[in-house]
């Protein structure tokens, strides 16, 4: 008996390739109807997840011609490192000119790049990249931490749910994806900032100690998140893009 | 050819020596088949490949010392552990190897648990003995167990922690699903303590659904439930149209009127086109259910169902009685009783009866039903399981009407029939039933949810966490999961309380909702004539919430009646309200308790205390606080506010009782605009 294909996006996926000599039985590719000249993000992009689920919110891109406006049937594929998989890989693009998918990031913590690629009328193959990021258990454990403690000063943006103190304060703190300035704050000073208050390096007393708040490994977990999300990204981080 | 061949025996075996020597030959290149193997086995492979990337890196030496050759073992018979992952994933332990692109040498990401204690199989799953790649990860002709994929990961840690986990989001969505979408109901999963999981939905009783809707909405909604509300947890059962229009017939002639659930008014509603929205909004009936907006946005709860098209769906006068009491209809229900009078009700049902789809109903034409119809629609009812989820008179709730799920995430891939093109693995078969169930054959009864791929994900990781590790668990290794009490006030207030629903979104002794704050020791916090005064009229504490407490038109004496209680049973044993006076306090530490504020604890941050000056609104506003909270109170809040409220944001400054008693002081001299009206009442 021959066991069928199997597919296992798993830490090991590049190993596995090797070893895995059945393929998945991938669908046809769709044959385009229209061409476009350029592809654009609609939405989807830097979107933050814990390793190996989906991305909150799907995928859109848009396929427009050179004078900007969208193209319908135009063909849309996606591709990334293995391990990224894509609900659906490919796709026409719809009477909006739009292609939706479903992203799930791969089994390693890092920045994952995805790229639409689509083929304008001399089939030259025209990309968008898309930058994302994958959490590991420390670092989601510490956005966990973020949006119960911190999120309400240091991120500007409000939501329906969560309006951000950031207007309210004298003193502006700086929110986490700011990677110029907070990629230069070693990991003992943030410590210290976080557990005795901002007058512990000569900062602002709006930032509250809360080192008898949180515990020690918290505390790491945060600035593990910190560094994950900052942009630029932050070299302690790892490396730019995980290979997965 | 026969010469060749006999040459060849002459040359080989031609005589006694020469045979000795060929024989001899052979047998040595057969006994060095098994250390060929071993020595071209894939872990030594990895093992070398390691050694040669770790000698050109700086810390070479570190690393090297670290290394040990041969086939590595993690044995751990209370948890049937066998891992010889680590003689290959060499570098699991290197911190410094966190920078390794790609697996088999980067080094494990942190994780609260340690390597030597729960191996490798028990969170990622896949062959712990096998030491070739494809046996370890994918399920072969022997062993069928491959390694978990990382979006599962979840399931794991549910296999101990019993739970929800701040680390483990996937999992607490996927076992919230199980039980607000009703799963539980019809399938049965034991947990490994002995209970049952529970079903937190509320479906309503469908004994007396004439009282409250049309036959025509029920078909509709019976042919699919989505299209009436987006959030409807109800599935779509894929009904014909002749076996929607038999079980509407059904249920409605089934239906048994309850005395008072319908009354006409004689009130008018309001002639201003703008007071029923208002009332809606003072009464904060968007804390629990949610409307669409022009824009297609949801905006509102989801504790109570969604109104967006409440209008096709109730009859008016049945609308009325809810609205005046919803206990006369359904006694249990999480909506509080509103003390609204005719005026009101007819105000808001006009308001709320406006939110129509002139579309939903308008291709919905029933015959009179046949009594063979309504046969054939009770037969239906039976037959679908729909008194799994609701009562209906007559039916009786069937027992295990679908499998039972308790050691789902161990079923055998054998006993599985995948459907083609399908990958072979249980998570996709978990996966594929969900959002498809009736792919699997057109016969099955399960329906059709409208769960999104991130739910379904959910689902699937807190199904996979309900395995045979999860149920043979050594008692010690289990966490166990913190259950909601059963806790009920007793007495007049009791009944109060339950009638206005203060469970529905507050927690008192380990029950209740987590909507508002948790009254537990609110006796201990507050004093008597605000809390008094904030249960009749509501004032907003925290100006940044959406979510506020409604105002239920309480007579005084109930109002009275609920604060005695409160503050007579709901203390702290650790904060004496007596200890330490409301008022009195020195100018000099008031004055200290100011700077201190203002200087060093930066209270405004979060806080608004002078309304002119101070803008933070995270916590709630302080401009009268010294009319509200107790001494005693803020004191030990001071001191430690976790150890009175457990997750507060407010950060726990370990104040020494100086600058505490300062602060105190400072707060209680903030008695704010009621101070007067509490003099003039003491008066």
């Amino acid at each position: 008996m021959i066991r069928p294909s199997l597919t296992i996006v798993t830490l090991l996926t590049a190993v596995l390739a090797t070893s895995c000599s059945h393929k998945t039985v991938s669908a046809p590719m769709p044959k385009p109807t229209a061409f476009g000249a350029a592809i654009v993000e609609t939405s989807g992009g830097k979107q933050i997840a814990e390793t190996g689920s989906l991305l909150p919110q799907p995928v859109v891109v848009q396929v427009n011609d050179a004078q900007g406006n969208s193209i319908a049937g135009a063909l849309v594929e996606f591709s990334a490192v293995p391990g990224v998989t894509f609900d659906p890989p490919n796709g026409l693009t719809d009477s909006s000119g739009q292609v939706t998918t479903n992203v799930s990031l791969g089994g390693v913590a890092g920045r994952y790049q995805i790229v639409a690629g689509t083929f304008d009328r001399s089939h030259k193959k025209i990309d968008l990249k898309l930058e994302e990021i994958a959490l590991s258990y420390q670092q989601a454990l510490g956005r966990h931490l973020n949006n119960q403690y911190c999120d309400r000063c240091h991120n500007p943006e409000s939501t329906v749910e969560r309006v951000s103190n950031y207007d309210n304060l004298e003193v502006k703190p700086h929110p986490f994806t700011e990677g110029d300035t907070l990629n230069k704050i070693n990991d003992a000073d943030l410590t210290a900032i976080i557990s005795h208050g901002g007058p512990a390096l000569n900062k602002s007393a709006l930032m509250p100690a809360w080192g008898n708040t949180l515990s020690k490994s918290g505390i790491d977990a945060l600035i593990s998140y910190i560094r994950a999300v900052s942009d630029p990204p932050s070299r302690e981080a790892g490396p730019v893009y995980a290979q997965n | 050819m026969k010469d060749k061949l006999t040459s060849l025996w002459q040359i080989l075996f031609g005589d006694s020596v020469r045979a000795f020597g060929v024989v001899s030959l052979i047998f040595l290149v057969s006994l060095a088949i098994a250390p060929a193997k071993n020595y071209f086995s894939e872990w030594r492979h990895y093992q070398h490949g390691y050694l040669r990337m770790i000698r050109n890196r700086s810390d070479a030496n570190t690393l090297q010392r670290h290394f040990a050759g041969g086939v590595q073992q993690v044995w751990l018979p209370d948890l049937g552990v066998v891992d010889r992952c680590t003689s290959c994933h060499v570098g699991l332990k290197e911190v410094s190897l966190a920078d390794v692109p790609t697996q088999p040498f980067r080094t494990h990401p942190v994780i609260p648990h340690k390597l030597d204690q729960f191996g490798c199989t028990t969170c990622h799953r896949g062959q712990g003995a096998a030491t070739t790649v494809a046996e370890a990860h994918n399920s072969t002709l022997a062993w069928e167990q491959p390694i978990l994929p990382a979006r599962y990961i979840e399931s794991s840690c549910g296999e101990c922690h019993r739970g929800p986990l701040p680390g483990t989001p996937v999992l607490n969505q996927g076992r919230n699903l199980l039980s607000r979408y009703g799963c539980v109901h019809c399938h049965t999963v034991k947990l490994p303590d002995g209970s049952g999981m529970k079903a937190t939905d509320d479906p309503p009783s469908l004994s007396h659904i004439a009282d409250k809707t049309t036959r025509e909405w029920i078909y509709a909604w019976l042919k699919d439930p989505q299209a009436y509300a987006a959030t409807a947890t109800m599935p779509n059962f894929k009904l014909s149209d002749e076996d929607a229009r038999d079980m509407s017939a059904f249920l409605i002639a089934n239906s048994m009127p309850v005395p008072g659930d319908t009354v006409a008014l004689s009130a008018k509603p309001s002639t201003d086109p703008a007071a029923g929205t208002s009332l809606y909004g003072e009464s904060f009936c968007a804390s629990c259910h949610a409307v669409q907006n022009a824009a297609g946005n949801l905006v509102g709860g989801d504790v109570g169902p969604e109104l967006t098209r409440v209008g096709n769906k109730v009859r008016p006068e049945w609308l009325q009685a809810w609205l005046r009491n919803p206990r006369t209809y359904d006694p249990p229900t999480a909506m509080p009783h509103y003390r609204f009078n005719d005026a009101q009700v007819a105000t808001l049902s006009a308001f709320l009866l406006a939110k129509a789809d002139s579309d939903l109903l308008a291709n919905v034409h029933l015959e009179a039903a046949t009594p063979e119809q309504i046969a054939h629609g009770k037969r239906l009812v039976s037959d679908y399981g729909c008194a799994s989820c609701h009562e209906i008179a007559g039916i009786k709730k069937p027992e295990a009407f679908a499998p039972e799920l308790s050691h789902i995430g161990s079923k055998p891939i054998t006993q599985l029939i995948f459907l083609p093109g399908m990958p072979h693995t249980l998570p996709d078969y978990i996966a594929g039933k969900i959002k498809q169930p009736r792919a699997f054959s057109p016969g099955l009864k399960m329906p059709q949810y409208a769960f999104t791929p991130a739910q379904i994900d959910a689902l699937t990781t807190a199904l996979l966490s309900l395995n045979d590790r999860s149920n043979t668990l050594p008692p010690s290794l289990a966490v166990a999961a913190v259950s909601e009490s059963d806790y009920k006030p007793a007495g007049k207030a009791g009944k109060l309380m339950n009638d206005l629903a203060c469970f529905s979104c507050h927690r008192i002794n380990g029950h209740g909702g987590d909507m508002a704050p948790d009254l537990t020791w609110e006796g201990s916090s507050v004093q008597r004539e605000w809390l008094v005064r904030f249960l009749k009229s509501p004032g907003t504490l925290r100006p940044a919430l959406i979510r506020r407490m409604p105002r239920f038109n309480l007579t005084d004496s109930e109002a009275n009646e609920l604060t005695d209680y409160i503050m007579t049973v709901y203390q702290s044993p650790s904060v004496d309200r007596d200890s330490m006076p409301l008022s009195g306090y020195s100018p000099g530490q008031v004055e200290l308790g100011k700077q201190l504020f203002y200087g060093k604890y930066a209270c405004q941050g979060c806080h608004i205390l002078d309304s002119k000056r101070d803008k933070g609104y995270i916590g709630p506003t302080l401009t009268q606080v010294g009319s509200r909270l107790t001494a005693a109170w803020i004191y030990q809040w001071m001191k430690n506010p976790q150890a009175l409220r457990p997750g507060t944001t407010e950060p726990n400054r370990a104040m020494n009782d100086e600058d505490a008693r300062a602060l105190t002081a400072f707060l209680m001299s903030q008695k704010g605009a009621g101070e007067s009206e509490v003099a003039r009442t003491k008066r």
